[in-house]
């Protein structure tokens, strides 16, 4: 079905269950409960999940299957939010010129950049694609003030022209997509919880489903198979009559048009884009994103990318006071030492909590999140009866080699 | 007029000619080898061959063509596979993968964006592809990953990826450098078949002289960048110039 094979396929229907059950499996403790706050159902980290996960698997394409490292890739996550500002700017507050514009745009871009680092491959194609990512933060910050408004960040006003929409009253329209404003949802109290769904959350979900669809029709396709061959063996690759530059350029572009979807979504739910947006951490996140779920897997980047961004909204949020609750039970002494280590891990250092975990998964599972997982289903297998013999461990496919081996 | 013609080739490295006057006609579906102790120019030469080297004077022709300053893909685009000393195969995909990407760039040429297919769909592709294994006698392992063959079995993955690409020159460079004897041997015997069941010509640059005598139908010896002699095999083994040039004055 859908052009995938059985084992693509079920992964893809998974996918999709997730998220359309996401607001459920989000939300699993009461309201009131002292958990609560460990929810993540809520539309603004939803649609952060998404759309994140769109941005990584879109660099999954590119580092994942032909292992160009871009340490760049904000730039057209950047791109791709002013883009799709001046569209709302210009036309209309409807989403749908925006989001193309913002893909076309972060596209074209790409495809300039592209062109030009990847003359080079290996750690210089990396601080090629670094330097670009960080002149763009520049151009956004001070350069380009009256296109991108600066350290304010670009957002819609009352004297904006809306060719489209025309002259608007004494308040900004809502963004919305033709006449549904993103805001649009509805909550759903049921026994202790509340569920919360999100229009804009479900908008970017639909997308970020077209996006991991293509990118599994993309791994599966005689071109994606190039890709891998790129990383696998260049010099071969050109004795086999293959020209591997319009390869690695075409998979960067890919991936700087799902980057740009990324950053157009983005202003679609919160209509302000920052130059922030463009920093090098943020390019980093991306790779850190992508190396924790499995490079070069289909579902890992989504995985990874939703585990950073729990980590990031859910543990920077928890303060002292939540610390002396969760560790109420112990006595008095303890409790102080336990609540005094454990701060150093949440608020501000969530960032601690996630370079140990990045540490511990690069160190141990070597492929990400998704190797884990593997890992723990082989086990199970183990335990039922043999019934194949010792033989048939041997011919199921061994993971593939991490890219840093 | 030879399927590859060499003239007058040059070329020098600082001080050192590497190559001196080469004059080469390699006729169309011949086995030619290259010989020579250390030194004598012969991966110079092979370089030159495949464009990855430009010779200072000189021209070398393939079919009437010119191959200098072309890219590697251009010219295996014109019919010239190759073979190297140490197997290049793609090792992270499978063993059919591996064979059906020369296919496909046989097909398709350089680039082609076919990014919405799933391979397998591919059925002429597919059926090129598992024939060429099943020649080679791989298909128990088409779907092992390439890095996990034994050297022998990535040598013979090598060639299957030549081959399958119908190629009108085939140059090997050192085929069975670093092999047993076993696999020399079987080597050997698949470069038998192979030119014996298509019209192909081979360049084989060897240091082994049993392979050499095995196979070539006609020799070439190289000597500090210069052809020292070309006969057939008999003339060429107790020919005085050769074994001087290999053992030194005292012979």
């Amino acid at each position: 079905m859908l052009g995938l094979n059985r084992k693509d396929l079920t992964l893809f229907l998974v996918v999709l269950g997730l998220v359309v059950f996401a607001p459920f499996l989000l939300n699993p403790f009461p309201d009131a409960s002292g958990l609560a706050r460990f929810n993540a159902g809520y539309p603004d980290l939803m649609q952060r999940f998404v759309i994140f996960g769109i941005f990584a698997i879109g660099f999954n394409i590119l580092f994942g299957l032909t292992g160009y490292l871009s340490f760049g890739h904000a730039a057209f996550l950047g791109i791709g939010s002013y883009a799709g500002v001046w569209m709302m700017k210009l036309l209309t507050v409807n989403i749908v010129p925006a989001i193309i514009a913002s893909t076309v745009i972060a596209g074209l871009a790409s495809l300039v950049i592209g062109f030009i680092c990847l003359r080079r491959s290996g750690i210089y194609f990396s601080i090629l694609t670094l330097a670009f990512a960080q002149m763009s933060f520049a151009l956004a910050y001070s350069v380009l003030t009256p296109i991108t408004a600066g350290e304010s960040g670009l957002q819609l006003s009352l004297s904006d022209p809306r060719i489209l929409d025309g002259a608007a009253g004494n308040s900004i329209p809502a963004v919305n997509f033709f006449g549904i404003t993103m805001r649009d949802g509805f909550d759903w109290a049921m026994g202790g919880w509340v569920f919360t769904f999100n229009f804009g959350y479900y908008f970017c979900a639909t997308l970020m489903l077209v996006a991991f669809y293509l990118s599994i029709r993309i791994f599966r396709s005689p071109f994606g198979m190039m890709l891998r061959a790129v990383k696998s063996n260049q010099q071969r690759m050109n004795y086999t009559g293959l020209n591997p530059k319009p390869y690695t350029l075409a998979a960067f572009v890919i991936s700087g048009m799902y980057a740009g979807l990324a950053g157009g979504l983005m202003v679609a739910v919160d209509p302000l884009a920052g130059a922030d947006r463009m920093f090098w951490t943020a390019s980093g996140e991306v790779v850190l994103m992508t190396i924790l779920g499995g490079a070069g897997t289909l579902i890992g980047p989504v995985l990874g990318a939703g585990m950073i961004k729990y980590f990031e909204n859910i543990f920077s949020r928890l303060n002292e006071r939540d610390l002396n609750a969760m560790f109420d039970f112990l006595p008095d002494g303890l409790q102080g030492a336990a609540v005094a280590v454990a701060q150093m891990f949440v608020g501000d250092g969530w960032l601690l909590t996630l370079g140990l975990m990045f540490m511990l998964v690069v160190i141990f599972l070597p492929g990400g999140l998704v190797e884990g997982g593997q890992r723990i289903a082989r086990l199970f297998r183990r335990k039922r009866p043999a019934r194949r013999g010792p033989d048939s461990d041997r011919r199921s496919p061994q993971p593939s080699p991490h890219p840093g081996e | 007029m030879g399927i590859l013609e060499v003239k007058d080739v040059n070329k020098r490295f600082g001080g050192l000619q590497a190559l001196g006057n080469v004059n080469l006609s390699i006729a169309e579906n011949s086995v030619h080898a290259i010989i020579g102790p250390n030194g004598a120019g012969k991966s110079t030469l092979l370089n030159c061959l495949v464009g990855k080297l430009i010779p200072d004077t000189g021209s070398v022709l393939f079919d009437g063509q010119s191959v200098l300053g072309r890219k590697a893909h251009e010219i295996n685009q014109m019919g010239i596979s190759r073979v190297f000393q140490t197997p290049e195969i793609f090792g992270d995909l499978t063993v059919f993968e591996n064979v059906m990407i020369p296919c496909l760039a046989k097909r398709d040429g350089p680039f082609r964006m076919h990014a919405y297919e799933h391979m397998m769909d591919e059925a002429d592709i597919v059926a090129q592809a598992a024939a060429m294994l099943d020649e080679v006698n791989m298909t128990d392992k088409r779907d092992m990953h390439a890095a996990s063959l034994s050297r022998g079995d990535k040598r013979r993955l090598e060639m299957a990826m030549c081959l399958v690409q119908q190629p009108r020159l085939l140059l090997l460079d050192e085929p069975t450098a670093g092999m047993a004897r076993a696999d020399t041997n079987n080597t050997i015997e698949l470069l038998r078949q192979i030119k014996q069941s298509r019209p192909i010509t081979m360049v084989i640059i060897e240091h082994d002289m049993h392979v050499v005598f095995s196979l070539a139908e006609r020799i070439t010896v190289l000597a500090q960048g210069s052809p020292l002699v070309e006969d057939v095999p008999e003339n060429i083994k107790g020919h005085p110039k050769v074994q001087e040039a290999y053992l030194g004055h005292a012979a």
